[in-house]
Formats: C-alpha cells, structure tokens, sequence
C-alpha cells in the first residue's frame, strides 16, 4: 500500500472581499513530521491553518485529512484533527480537568477511557497539579498549556498548533518544544510561530509564506546542505570585482563597500585557497576573511521583504 | 451524543454565571409579588363568588395571572440568558474548539438550545411550589395549571429559539440582548395593531403575535393550532441559526 499523506492541501484559496489572503496554497503533511509555518505578519498562516481545521471554508481548494475529504465529510475529518488556536479555547469559568473532560466528551470518550486520557494530557502538558485550579485565574502560559493539552487529549492523527509557544516562559518552552518533538514521532504536526530557531529546533521540514503563496518548502536537513555559503573578504587595494568574479569556485561578487566583498560560491566549495592564492599574486592585501552561512533568518528575510530591499 | 455535550457544557456554564441564579431569584420574586395580589383579591371576591353564575375559580383568578407575570419576566430574563450563547464563544475564541471538533453546526446549535431550555425548564419548575401553596387553602384545577405551565415553557421555547439566533448575528452579547429584546417584544405587542386594522389582517395579526397563543394555555385550552405555532417559531429560528453558523464558517 501506499503510503499515504495525513494531511493534503490543494490549490488552496481564501478571499475576504478584495483581500486574496490565501492565493493557492499546495502541500502535503506525512505521519511524523513536524511541519513548520512561518511568515510575516498577516502572511496568511493563521488563515491557512483554520482551513486545515475546518474553523473556515476555503473560497476554493480543497483539504484531505488522512485521507478523508473535509469539505465532504468534515466530521469523519475532524475526528483525527487535533487544533490549538492563537487564542486558546479554553472556558474561563470552568477548572483545568472541566475544560479536558468537555474536551474528551465532544470527541465521544467516556469513562475509563476519558479519564485516562485526560490524565496522559495533563502529564503531557505539566498540568498534573492544576487539575482544580478555575482557567480565569490561570497566567497565560498555563492556558497555553491547557490548549495543547486539549489539542492532544483525543490522541489525534494531525496536530495543528498555532503559534504555541506563544506567552510562555524560556522552561515551559523548552518542554513544550520537546512535546512537539515526540508528538512528531508517532503524529504530524503542523505548528505556525515567529520564533525562527523554534523552527530549527522541532521542525523537519519549514514552509515560508508571503503574501498568501508559499515561496518556500522545504525538508529542514536539505536546507542546510543547500544554505550557500559565502565568504566575505577584505583588501587593502581591492582588486576590481570583475577579476574576482573571474576565480573558477566564485559564482557571483557582491561589493560591500570600497574594500570589502561577499563571495558567492557553489554548495559545499570554498574559494578561500584561491582568494589567498590570487591576493598574495595580485598583491591586493587580503586582511580579513570570514566564512559566512546563510541561517534560516537571512532566507526569511530575502524571501519576506526581497521586494523592498 | 455531542449534542449532549454541547447541552451540558451550556447548562453547567449558565449555572457558573450569577446572572442566571439573578434571573431565577427576580422571576422568583416577580411571580410571588402577582401571586399575592391576586391572592388578596381572591380573598376579598370568596364571599360574592357563590352568587355569581359562572364565576373563576381559585386557580383561574390566582395561578393563571401568576404565570402571566412569569411569561412577563420572561420577556427580559430570556434575552438575557441567552445573548451569551453564540456571540460569547465567538468573543473568546472557544467556538474555534466546537468548529474543529467533531460536532455538526446543527449540532451545536440544538445542543445549545436544549442546554438553554433545560435552565429554564428549571426556572419554570421552581414557581410551581409558589402556585401548589394554593393547596393548603383549597382544591387546584390541575388541568388549568398544567395548560398554564405548558403554555408557558412554550412561549419560553420560542423567545430562547429567538435569543438563539440574535446570539449567532454578533460578536457582543448585549446587541445581542437588546436585539432580541426588540423582537421579542414585538412577538407580545404586535396584535395591538389589530384593533385599527383592516378585517382580513386582523386574525394574521393575531396569529403573529404571541400573546393570543399564550392567553389560550392560560385560559386551559390546549389547541394544536397554538401548538404549531410554538413548533414553527422554534423550527425556523434554529435553522435560521444553523444557516447562520454555517455562515460564520464561511467567514463572514
């Protein structure tokens, strides 16, 4: 059999009026892998993600969760989805194991089976001592927690967490990025967040959306290999660009100012042997040589804000 | 099942909110004040009543002005009680939880209407020891307190079926209270306007309105036509609050 997609999103459109806030979004979530969104403000992630839950009916497109059709049979789907919203849905006036039993009975678990549900979310989510505790007196990083408890409690197929390390402190982070990192072992999980080396830490694969289209997506090891590095040079009598631009390894020359340069090589090569090699003969007074790495921010940045630059 | 869920979560919330426990404690009230003015002119007609062909009886002159009184609180305690139901979980962001889980928008909408008719079931059942406490003076006519009690909740089912939908249209609860209000408030007076108009409206005026139904429960006639009526309102502004629903998943 083949294996197949938890999550497929096809040609996915969302308008709001004249705004095209989602213009044909494409891509497919497998069994464990953590997905992650990223974007700049009002790029389209949150919407994007309550047309995978179900919250918004697309303008055009459609979703396939585990296979099932959400547009057709969207409770079948639902059942197998599992979403933390930016807000957490939690109910105020009810207690921390209130909410989770709500939670357990709208998804048909009862009794035994509930109960220990309930109390494997909880363990999960480090809110096994404020089971009692009313939601309104919670801070906002426990009502975080108690949203992702809610999101995991039915032991969903796909987990959809928008930006759900949001308000919470450096430990509880730290915990609950290793959740979503054991959550990707055994289900997908697609989560949306700002925080880039969020993004490096739990996610093995990121997708950048811009402006409703996604211009990036891409599995995060394959990232890195490709991530080409430069080196950025300094001479006390630079030479001309073009006579850098002529070394075999370098691919493009960007001046930085008068005596410094960015080279742009291909993956994995250095021209630092022939850059040395061709000052010492030019004497073009090589003082500074730095190899740099493109991280993931200075790609979000190229592919978010190119147009302005 | 979820409709379960979702009636019960409604139910349990309206009876963490003070204002629902407010609500009882002033229909309470309301009720008891009607129920012994009418008790005091019951008492001061006994003597002539005997003389009188046809005369009302004790139910007829005490229990049926007293559930009046109730269906009158009910014109503001419904409002009221039910402006939260749909606008309050928008605000917070908790229908997010209900759209994604496994639960159809019909669904959620009959349960939340029958978590709201299950308070005021209650708030119906807590006058009636008011009314019974007529017993320790005299015999009841059940017939004309259970018509009584039916006509009410019924009226009940079709103002909370209207406060239902007002509740889908807003993302605040008090345009929604007052909008329901306003309508509600129409439903009670709109065959005022009968007396001035034409022949052949004046029964559809009538029909519209709600108080011409109630009034007949109150005089212990149970007819199916009244029936319907309860039935039709209720039937229409629920699925008017499912299309409504399905709306809000469409984002607008």
């Amino acid at each position: 059999m083949v294996e197949s997609s938890l999550v497929e999103v096809a040609n996915l459109h969302r308008r709001y009026g004249d705004l095209h806030a989602v213009q044909g979004v494409d891509f497919r979530l497998r069994r464990g892998e953590v997905l992650g969104f990223l974007g700049p403000n009002g790029a389209g992630k949150t919407t994007t993600m309550q047309m995978i839950c179900g919250v918004l009916a697309p303008s055009e497109g459609a979703v396939r969760i585990g296979g099932v059709d959400l547009l057709a049979e969207p409770i079948e789907a639902k059942r197998q989805l599992g979403y933390l919203p930016e807000r957490p849905p939690v109910y105020r006036e009810f207690t921390v194991d209130e909410n989770l039993a709500y939670c357990a009975h709208l998804h048909a678990l009862r009794g035994a089976r509930a109960r220990a549900a309930i109390d494997e979310a909880k363990a999960r989510c480090g809110l096994e001592a404020s089971g009692r505790r009313l939601i309104g007196n919670l801070s906002k990083g426990y009502q975080q927690r108690v949203g992702i408890a809610q999101a995991i409690l039915h032991r969903p197929a796909v987990v959809v967490l928008d930006e759900p390390t949001a308000g919470l402190d450096p430990i509880q982070n730290r915990e609950i990025r290793e959740l979503m990192r054991e959550l990707g072992d055994d289900h997908g999980v697609i989560l949306s967040t700002h925080i880039l080396p969020e993004v490096q830490a739990v996610c093995d694969r990121v997708q950048i959306l811009h402006e409703g289209r996604l211009v990036l997506d891409e599995d995060l090891g394959e990232l890195s290999r490709k991530q080409t590095t430069c080196t950025r040079v300094r001479f006390k009598h630079p030479p001309g660009a073009a006579s850098l631009a002529a070394l075999p390894s370098i691919e493009r020359v960007e001046a930085l100012d008068a005596q410094s340069f960015r080279l742009h090589h291909a993956h994995g090569a250095t021209s630092a042997d022939e850059v040395v090699a061709a000052s010492v003969e030019g004497r073009w007074g090589l003082y500074e040589l730095v190899a740099e790495s493109r991280s993931l921010e200075e790609i979000f940045v190229e592919l978010t804000f190119g147009d302005d630059r | 099942m979820n409709v379960l869920a979702v009636a019960a979560r409604e139910l349990r919330s309206l009876f963490l909110s003070p204002l629902s426990w407010l609500v009882l404690a002033v229909t309470q009230t309301f009720v008891a004040y009607a129920f012994l003015v009418k008790l005091e002119l019951f008492a001061q007609l006994e003597a002539h009543l005997p003389d009188i062909p046809g005369a009302p009886g004790l139910t007829a002159i005490v229990v049926a002005p007293s559930i009046k009184a109730a269906g009158m609180v009910m014109l503001l305690a419904v409002p009221l009680v039910t402006m939260r139901l749909v606008s309050e979980e928008r605000r917070s962001g908790t229908l997010n939880l209900l759209m994604s889980a496994p639960v159809s928008m019909t669904d959620i909408v009959i349960g939340k209407y029958l978590g709201v008719m299950s308070f005021f079931a209650i708030a119906v059942l807590v006058i009636l020891p008011t009314l019974l406490s007529l017993l320790a003076g005299g015999p009841l006519d059940y017939g004309l307190v259970a018509a009584g009690l039916i006509g009410l909740l019924l009226l009940v089912a079709s103002f909370a079926a209207v406060g239902l939908f007002m509740s889908t249209l807003t993302t605040h609860p008090a345009v929604a209270a007052i909008s329901t209000f306003a309508l509600l408030l129409a439903m009670w007076n709109i065959d005022w306007a009968g007396t001035g108009a034409a022949e052949g409206v004046r029964p559809l005026l009538a029909y519209l309105g709600v108080t011409s139904h109630f009034n007949a429960f109150l005089q212990g006639v149970v007819d199916s036509a009244d029936l319907a009526y309860s039935v039709l309102v209720v039937a229409t502004f629920l699925i008017l609050a499912v299309r409504r629903m399905d709306a809000i998943r469409l984002g607008y």
